[in-house]
């Protein structure tokens, strides 16, 4: 099997998409330092005061490297950055990339539960609006992940604590886990849900799902509606195929076609559309996690925006920008591995 | 294939305005009455964002402070804030900062995507493969996560806002406009223009970006409705219009506080929100319906 992976992977020519993913990479260093370094206000002063003794303004100004020529400072950033150091949080007190470090598990559990979730509703969704193509169910399908897709995430969560949280108390509130279960289980992966299944605590997981519950549907929800109209469209595109006239004269089921002929043949397209949307949701989680006081990035990146913590929101931008790039990446080389015709001859 | 002078002279610049009116989809729109009611949606809008000071019941900033907080009302249709500002009010001069913040970064991001896409297209080459690949570094962005970093970085504000939402929305723009632009390079109007000694600029300013236009302002509606999100989302966080503007992002995010006692303050605004970007969504859904064969509805 290595032997013709091995092949694939040099037929596909990866050299070329590494070339992009590392210039993607460059770029968003190069663009996270210039925003960094755009603050209308002067950081040396906003660190030692504006009435600070000249020396020491000087002094914090070659501590924080501004005397430096600016290609120099830039050379200096990416060193650090190389090296994991983002500096340090002026709200934690904490090195920026500990407290990311932390961050990350909460944004990235919630994110998958959700691409899990709108994957499970919004394919067999896309497919009935295929199968029953302008019904009245094609039209309410479209109109149900339309809304999904036009509604504020932030806004519904809202609505979504407000319905089910205080009115009929069927899911636990903000945070990730209630109170009184905080820290009881040893974080290995950092993800509550994960935790707790290693730790065997099922009273655990059962309040960590309660709680993960709302956030995560309510960004499915967002997600669904593109996973359900590209397998629409992919489905109907295949449906029109000789192929499934064929089975379909041979005798094999419309369920059976869809199953074993058009399923398999849509899921190398999917993947592209399902990673695109997993990286939308790592995005969408930032402003979802306010509403629901999940202490994930987007949680910290706000509350350090609020403060002006450059430092912190760069840093946080970075760590979803290289999220996001890999994810297309890998989306990227699973298409090719998976559906020969996108191979580029050589 | 081989063209004389006088076959090429006869081949003609189709008028712009032509082009525009025979585009597909105006007799396809009547066919989709979702996309229809999309439109019409819109153009309330429109008029509501425009005649916002006459249809408005109340001064939007005015505070009444004893009527704060009162339920939707014939009198007050939307109910009222904590300050006892008039929402309903509020919401109709919201729309002005909602369509300015969309049409802005649509007017920005339009003709950059149109310069980009159009000279990468017409030059092919080594322009091309730079300017593609810059697209493609920029389309890899995650572009709400950025918005927010830029504007904290500059200062909140809607015109920070408007930036921020510009600086990652041009690839889709300049992709396609690439698209259009190698169709049209090869056309006889150019190869016309072009043994008439037509200088390259005057070639891509007025043969060939023009009829790119056409389809990047179509691309460009559908990029509304989450141009219309994305500053809701700023607005929420603090980082568009500041207060008391009445941003309906930042309104949300005022009424979070008063949301379990007094709903109308955050459902409405979002209610606002929420018909703004689906109006742009199904009037971009039915275009590219419309515009792309291969999504044909029956």
């Amino acid at each position: 099997m290595a032997q013709p992976i091995m092949k694939q992977l040099a037929a596909m020519r990866l050299d070329k998409r590494l070339v992009q993913l590392v210039l993607s990479l460059l770029a968003l260093v190069a663009i996270t330092f210039v925003i960094g370094r755009m603050l209308p206000t002067d950081p040396v002063g906003s660190i030692v005061g504006e009435l600070a003794d000249p020396r020491a303004y000087a002094a914090m100004r070659e501590r924080l490297g501004l005397d430096k020529p600016v290609a120099e400072q830039f050379l200096l950033y990416f060193w650090h950055l190389l090296q994991g150091d983002l500096g340090v949080a002026a709200l934690t007190g904490n090195s920026v990339s500990d407290d990311l470090w932390h961050a990350f598990p909460a944004t990235l559990e919630l994110a998958t539960l959700a691409i899990v979730l709108s994957v499970i509703v919004g394919v067999p969704l896309g497919l009935l609006a295929a199968l029953k193509r302008d019904s009245w169910v094609d039209q309410l399908i479209r109109v149900i992940s339309l809304v999904g897709h036009s509604v504020p995430v932030f806004w519904l969560g809202m609505i979504g604590l407000l319905v089910f949280y205080a009115g009929l108390q069927l899911v636990g509130g903000p945070g990730r886990i209630d109170v009184f279960y905080e820290g009881l289980v040893p974080p290995v992966t950092g993800m509550i849900l994960i935790d707790s299944l290693l730790a065997g605590d099922m009273e655990i997981f059962q309040n960590a799902l309660t709680h993960i519950i709302l956030p995560a549907s309510m960004l499915a929800y967002s997600a669904m509606a593109y996973i359900t109209r590209m397998t629409r469209s992919f489905t109907l595109e295949q449906l029109s195929q000789d192929y499934v006239t064929a089975a379909r004269a041979k005798g094999v089921s419309p369920a059976g076609t869809l199953y074993r002929h058009v399923l398999p043949n849509i899921a190398v397209q999917l993947i592209t559309v399902i990673a695109i949307s997993y990286g939308g949701l790592l995005e969408g989680a930032v402003v979802t996690e306010i509403v629901f006081s999940w202490p994930g990035i987007g949680q910290y990146m706000t509350s350090a925006l609020l403060i002006g913590d450059i430092n912190a929101v760069v840093a946080a931008t970075i760590v979803i920008g290289i999220a996001f790039m890999l994810l297309n990446f890998l989306s990227d080389i699973a298409y090719q591995l998976l559906d020969p015709r996108t191979r580029e001859a050589n | 294939m081989d063209m004389t002078k006088a076959d090429l002279t006869g081949a003609r610049r189709p008028s712009l305005l032509h082009r525009f009116l025979t585009l597909p989809f105006w007799s396809a729109l009547r066919r989709e009455p979702l996309g229809f009611a999309g439109v019409i949606v819109l153009a309330l809008l429109v008029l509501v964002a425009l005649s916002a000071p006459l249809l408005a019941p109340y001064d939007p900033n005015r505070q009444v402070l004893d009527s704060s907080l009162l339920s939707p009302s014939s009198s007050h249709w939307a109910g009222t804030d904590e300050f006892g500002r008039d929402i309903f009010s509020r919401l109709v001069w919201g729309a002005r900062l909602t369509l300015r913040t969309v049409f802005s970064v649509s007017a920005i991001v339009g003709p950059i995507g149109l310069i980009i896409g159009v000279v990468a297209g017409y030059f092919g080459g080594r322009v091309d493969a730079v300017l593609m690949r810059l697209t493609d570094i920029v389309l890899s962005f995650p572009s709400l996560v950025l918005a927010l970093a830029f504007a904290a970085a500059i200062g909140p504000g809607l015109n920070t806002a408007i930036v921020a939402i510009s600086l990652t929305s041009w690839p889709p723009i300049a992709r396609l406009a690439r698209a259009e632009a190698l169709v049209v390079r090869n056309s006889d109007y150019v190869s016309a223009a072009r043994m008439y000694d037509a200088s390259n600029l005057r070639l891509l300013t007025l043969y060939i970006a023009p009829m790119c236009i056409p389809s990047v302002v179509v691309r460009l509606t559908l990029n509304m409705a989450t141009i219309t999100l994305t500053a809701a989302s700023l607005g929420f966080l603090g980082l568009g219009a500041q207060p008391p503007a009445p941003e309906w992002g930042a309104m949300i995010s005022a009424g979070r506080k008063y949301m379990i006692d007094y709903w109308w303050v955050a459902v409405m605004p979002g209610l606002a929100i929420l018909l703004t970007s689906l109006a742009f969504n199904v009037v971009g859904d039915t275009l590219r319906d419309i515009l792309d064969p291969r999504h044909e509805r029956g």
